[in-house]
């Protein structure tokens, strides 16, 4: 294990990827000087200008372009910049990437990821902060990954490069800098396979991407009220971990979804309405989920931070499901 | 008679009945594919909406033939005709739109996603424009890969007031692609007349602007299209970078087949009739040398060829219902839950 942080794993990542394989490239605005996070900091200069391709601002091209190259041999890695941008290109994403192995009877496949940093960061306010993984977990076809640490942005992304589906890549701007260990040799972690991140007897709380480690510190303080939540990390949505999530809510009889999106459809619907539906007789309490309002973000700090779960909000929403109050 | 007239007769004189009795056939092929298709829609056995070009089978008589198989070709919602003139199977193809069993693309596409990447037929597009950027990134692959071939990327005249036209093409020139873009302007977007909708000249300055070599073409005319077609893939694919071509045609039929075109004259449809692209060929044709005898055996053989399809089409089965599952992704299980 070596130290590292988020963005450099999801670097190196890359660099793996295309090392390994002659047909993977990458393309997006200002990839050149670094991408706008640095998260291709001097790919240009060890990979060229064909691979590391500069685009003009122009997602709907971007994408599209990906569609036609990912169609006819090669593996694209776009970058969006934001995930709030890519929405320019989501024609292309949903009605072409997503659907043409289908529609064309499985003739090829779109093996493309695109990669669509997303989240509240620094007040960035309405257009540079959502969380808009709901959307693409509803599109048949697409596979969406929310890596939540920097071993996870290292393993995902390149399962993420080596699969053959279109793959929606979301990665955190608020975790860019976030240290951990991450193994040194090869790394991959499949997708569709959640982390256990906290084991626990009494919760279980789901989440991913930074809400993952909101909900630690929040696991953490309940600890020390005796009440052990089993913190699970989705890590990718689609498709999700079902099967972990249904054995530790066997396990719990409890369940609690935290996600940094808009709750209302968002994708805790589903994990709350899948575990209803399967394990409605072996629950202690009904089943919650936090998530932001349903509000465009703020700039301003106290505005922006009505749209955050806090760990408060969770640690409340735990000892309430924990020991309901009596009905007045 | 004027000189460009008698310069066409000269052209026509001298063309070479080998290279072109084959165009006919194919353009006879693609008029009698479509007559069969939506006289089969009338009978309920072609489903949905289907998209005919008849009017314009001149556009792809003139380009296909000049690419190689390997070539690659983006097509249009209208795209039975690019389709077929690119090699697809004519069966497959009608099998796709009855929605049968051993259809191009398993009977999951239909008319506006047919697709053949055996002969680098890349897909109709349901989405107008959308091919654009498709088809620019299946030309960046090509750059990428090194390869010889090129890209020949058709939509219609309304395809260039949608965003990606813009992005496509500037994107084509920045990266000199080996691409040719081809704006088959039948005059209407949808039902509404593009020249009420578009501003600015058109679509040649539209390329022009973004640095593209652009040339406009009578796109009823297959030996115009042709020779500006033979000579825009000739220099895309040595190295000259992307080009358009605009070709001006006609929609003999409504938007889809379903339109009885009521948003315009009934003489202004005769006066296109008058301009058909295959009687006009037949016409240079005749004039080269070609008997009518030959002409009609053309004719009839491709009709009675369409028909053959048509009817083999009929007595097929459906697909398999577990299809509906099949190519989804490979990550996931397409079936999760839904019950």
């Amino acid at each position: 294990m070596a130290g590292t942080t988020y963005l450099e794993a999801g670097r190196r990542a890359l660099i793996e990827e295309m090392e390994r394989d002659g047909s993977v490239w990458a393309l997006g605005e200002d990839l050149g000087r670094g991408g706008v996070f640095g998260q291709y900091r001097g790919l240009q200069e060890m990979f060229g200008d064909a691979r590391i391709a500069d685009t003009p601002i122009s997602e709907a091209c971007i994408m599209g372009a990906a569609v036609g190259a990912a169609m006819t041999g090669t593996r694209p890695v776009v970058e969006m910049r934001f995930s709030d941008f890519a929405l320019c290109a989501v024609d292309e994403l949903v009605n072409q990437a997503a659907k043409a192995r289908f529609m064309f009877g499985g003739q090829m496949r779109v093996p493309l990821v695109v990669r669509e940093p997303v989240g509240m960061w620094r007040s960035s306010a309405a257009q540079h902060s959502q969380s808009l993984e709901a959307w693409y977990a509803h599109i048949p076809g697409l596979v969406v990954v929310a890596p939540a640490t920097p071993a996870d942005n290292l393993g995902l992304l390149k399962s993420a490069i080596r699969c053959d589906d279109p793959v929606v890549y979301m990665e955190h701007k608020n975790l860019w800098g976030l240290e951990g260990q991450a193994p040194e040799g090869e790394h991959l972690v499949p997708l569709g396979q959640a982390d256990i991140a906290r084991e626990g007897r009494d919760l279980t709380l789901v989440t991913w991407s930074a809400m993952r480690h909101v909900s630690l510190l929040a696991a953490e303080r309940l600890a020390g009220q005796g009440i052990e939540v089993e913190v699970i990390d989705l890590r990718t949505l689609w498709p999700w971990d079902r099967e972990a999530v249904l054995a530790s809510v066997e396990k719990t009889g409890r369940l609690l979804v935290a996600q940094e999106a808009v709750s209302v459809a968002g994708f805790g619907a589903e994990i709350a309405a899948s575990v209803a539906e399967a394990l409605h007789a072996r629950l202690a309490a009904p089943v919650r989920r936090l998530g932001a309002p349903r509000i465009p973000i703020a700039y301003a700090p106290p505005l922006e931070d009505r749209a955050r779960v806090s760990e408060d909000q969770i640690v409340e929403a735990v000892q309430g499901m924990i020991a309901p109050a009596p009905v007045s | 008679m004027n000189d460009s007239a008698s310069g066409r007769e000269a052209a026509a004189a001298n063309l070479d009945p080998g290279r072109f009795l084959p165009v006919l056939a194919l353009m006879w092929r693609i008029r009698s594919f479509e007559e069969l298709a939506i006289e089969s829609l009338r009978e309920g056995l072609v489903l949905g909406a289907i998209h005919p070009s008849i009017g314009q089978e001149a556009v792809a008589a003139g380009i296909c033939p000049n690419l190689w198989r390997t070539d690659l070709l983006l097509s249009t919602h209208r795209g039975h005709g690019h389709t077929l003139a690119k090699g697809a199977d004519p069966l497959a193809m009608m099998l796709e739109l009855f929605g049968r069993a051993g259809g191009t693309c398993g009977g999951k596409g239909g008319s506006m996603h047919i697709a053949d990447f055996g002969v680098g037929m890349l897909g109709a597009n349901g989405v107008v424009g959308a091919n654009i950027p498709i088809g620019v990134g299946a030309a960046h692959a090509l750059r990428l890969r090194r390869a010889g071939e090129v890209a020949v990327c058709i939509f219609g005249d309304g395809a260039v007031n949608r965003g990606p036209f813009l992005e496509g093409l500037n994107w084509a020139r920045v990266f000199d692609l080996p691409v040719i873009f081809v704006c088959e302007d039948n005059g209407f977007s949808a039902t509404t007349r593009t020249r009420s909708l578009t501003g600015g000249p058109g679509v040649v300055a539209r390329a022009e602007s973004l640095g593209l070599p652009a040339e406009a073409v009578d796109g009823n005319d297959v030996l115009a299209v042709d020779a500006a077609a033979r000579a825009a893939i000739k220099a895309t694919r040595r190295g000259e970078g992307p080009r358009l071509l605009h070709c001006r045609t006609y929609r003999i039929t409504g938007h889809t087949a379903a339109d009885q075109a009521p948003y315009r004259d009934a003489s202004e449809v005769e006066e296109w009739r008058a301009r058909c692209p295959i009687a006009r060929l037949e016409a240079a044709l005749r004039m080269a040398g070609v008997d009518q005898a030959r002409l009609d055996e053309t004719r009839e053989a491709a009709q009675a060829g369409m028909r053959e399809v048509r009817d083999r089409a009929r007595a097929a089965d459906w697909p398999d219902a577990a299809g509906a599952f099949a190519d989804v992704q490979d990550v996931g299980d397409p079936a999760a839950r839904a019950f």
